[in-house]
């Protein structure tokens, strides 16, 4: 993780800019080139540590959408994951340290169809769907704020 | 200016696995689309004003980031407690998510799910003592669930790869 990176992370996990040039607007304001950002971005996503630069929808207003957990046979964990994976509105999926072990979330379009979703997705399963909607949220999304590690800071002297 | 139903899904569709990596990302959305690049740029700022999109920027994996212990720690609060500790809860620096949600009697009776990332598990469950202990929450049920095993993490796929509109697909 470089300073460039870590100074993305910081700066720009809320209020990326909607204009022409988004990356040369960042770059203005971090002092480095557009062509840096780019690359930089590009690399964090590659590494993994970037799952995208875009929005976060309002779980609410984008559709329909739940918490579900099922409480599977540890042996059967991976293969029971895998076929709830394959349904496409399944976008996080955890294994968990609990007689209900495998915690993922489903979103559709709308209720009807997230319905219909979460009994394929028992059917396929194999286990009851425990469904946990959300009925409020008290927290404001404002981004994760980073402690960077001692050992990255004195990396990033020695590479500026 | 305005756009319709169908030029709005498939914007949505190709925003919400992240902006193209170009010098001119809305343009290239533009492009793809049959639109304007204002016209991409306007709708996505309507968006944020109008709370559909809540947050628009990096989405980091914590995990990647040295943060591998990932913990659900979940509450049995009062109905009319709940909107109390889910406000006191939201305002603790550890804790990054903070949600109610409907008990499943008789198999599961918590009402209250905050998320805690911390880079050990140590350190997570010391985070929560410190914040039970702060809040005076040691009288409520908890219990925390870490993950450890991650299957799938990416944006929620509201406008789906075989979504239509009216027989169209998107």
């Amino acid at each position: 993780m470089n300073l460039l990176q870590q100074q993305l992370i910081d700066e720009y996990q809320k209020g990326l800019p909607v204009t022409s040039r988004p990356y040369f607007d960042m770059a203005q304001r971090l002092g480095c080139l557009e062509q840096d950002v780019i690359a930089e971005l590009k690399d964090l996503k590659a590494s993994g540590a970037l799952s995208r630069v875009g929005p976060v929808f309002n779980h609410k207003k984008a559709g329909a959408s739940t918490l579900a957990a099922m409480a599977v046979p540890e042996n059967e964990l991976a293969a029971v994951a895998e076929r709830v994976n394959a349904f496409e509105g399944v976008n996080h999926n955890y294994a968990r340290e609990h007689e209900y072990n495998l915690w993922f979330v489903v979103t559709a379009p709308d209720q009807d169809q997230l319905q219909n979703s979460l009994k394929a997705i028992e059917l396929s399963g194999g286990y009851k769907v425990m469904s946990l909607p959300m009925v409020k949220s008290y927290f404001i999304d404002l981004g994760f704020k980073v402690k960077w590690l001692q050992s990255e800071v004195a990396i990033n002297k020695k590479w500026q | 200016m305005n756009m319709d139903e169908i030029s709005q899904l498939r914007l949505r569709k190709a925003i919400q696995n992240g902006l193209p990596l170009t010098e001119q990302p809305y343009l290239t959305l533009a492009e793809e689309l049959g639109l304007t690049e204002d016209q991409v740029m306007q709708t996505i700022n309507d968006w944020q004003e109008d709370g559909l999109i809540k947050r628009f920027g990096l989405v980091v994996k914590h995990h990647s980031l040295g943060y591998k212990a990932n913990a659900m720690v979940v509450w049995d609060i009062p109905d009319n407690k709940v909107d109390e500790v889910g406000e006191l809860l939201s305002l603790c620096d550890a804790v990054t998510l903070c949600y109610q949600r409907p008990r499943q009697l008789p198999h599961w009776n918590y009402n209250l799910f905050s998320m805690i990332h911390g880079q050990d598990r140590e350190t997570v469950l010391q985070q929560l003592a410190d914040i039970v202990e702060q809040n005076g929450l040691s009288g409520f049920g908890r219990d925390v669930l870490f993950s450890y095993k991650l299957f799938k993490q990416c944006g929620g796929q509201y406008v789906q790869p075989t979504s239509t509109v009216g027989g169209v697909a998107l």
